[in-house]
């Protein structure tokens, strides 16, 4: 990335921190010329992103981190998530959009961060948890 | 923004009016009382009017749909009114689109069940 702003976090497994994670890089995205509808869709993005880490990963302990990195120039916008959780498998789980899981109550958090985003990438860190990277194309995704 | 409620009765029908967002944490809490309230009160036919919600994240959706699955479960039948085009949008991409009977118009709404 040329030009390229760049915000590293450490953040509570709190609630307050998915909130000031939204607004961040809504923030980020208005100042780089984001649309509006982009806006909304980062900040949801990322809104699910940290909530997952917070929630499911570090499991509200406050021992426990929440590791988080912007990146943004006139390409993309890229954020990095990583918890201090157990980690799961991408695989593992189940289509939230598949008959009877249509009516569970959770498990749709993965499949709104890939509606928003260009790419999604999960993965697992030694000794830290679960890493999410998101990439957003500023040319791609007017809607 | 928080999410506020006020209930009110329409020809048989509860209405729920809710202005603000859904989202992890109190403001989920606050549909999941909402509804168990009105199940507890023996509330049959319930609409969600979310003419005020403009937000809604994973765990408000889940929480909508707790409140269908309850209320169903209950002899109860929930329906949602006045979507805004961003909660469309996810009731899009999540299919739950095919799950909620959503109106636009209170008058048939309450007329619908």
């Amino acid at each position: 990335m040329t030009d390229c702003r760049k915000l590293r976090l450490s953040l509570e497994s709190t609630l307050d921190s998915i909130d000031a994670a939204e607004l961040i890089v809504q923030r980020l995205a208005e100042l780089n010329g984001f649309n509006e509808d982009q806006v909304h869709q980062i900040g949801m993005g990322v809104r699910e992103t940290v909530a997952n880490a917070v929630k499911h990963g570090n499991a509200f302990n406050l021992a426990k981190r929440v590791s988080f990195d912007a990146a943004i120039d006139e390409a993309a916008f890229e954020v990095t998530v990583t918890d201090q959780g157990a980690g799961f498998e991408p695989e593992d789980v189940a289509d939230p959009c598949e008959g009877d899981n249509l009516l569970r109550a959770s498990g749709r958090g993965l499949l709104m961060m890939k509606a928003f985003f260009d790419e999604v990438e999960v993965g697992r860190c030694a000794g830290t948890g679960t890493r999410v990277r998101l990439v957003k194309y500023c040319a791609k995704g007017a809607s | 923004m928080s999410l506020s409620t006020e209930v009110r009765e329409y020809s048989g029908v509860t209405i729920v009016d809710m202005t603000g967002r859904i989202t992890l944490g109190e403001e989920s809490g606050h549909v999941r009382d909402t509804v168990r309230g009105l199940l507890d009160g023996g509330a049959t036919k319930i609409v969600l009017n979310l003419a005020g919600v403009t937000y809604i994240d994973s765990s408000g959706l889940g929480e909508l749909v707790s409140a269908y699955t309850t209320s169903r479960n209950q002899g109860c039948e929930i329906k949602l009114l006045n979507v805004q085009a961003k909660v469309q949008d996810l009731l899009q991409i999540t299919k739950l689109h095919t799950v909620f009977h959503c109106l636009t118009d209170e008058t048939e709404a309450v007329t619908s069940f």
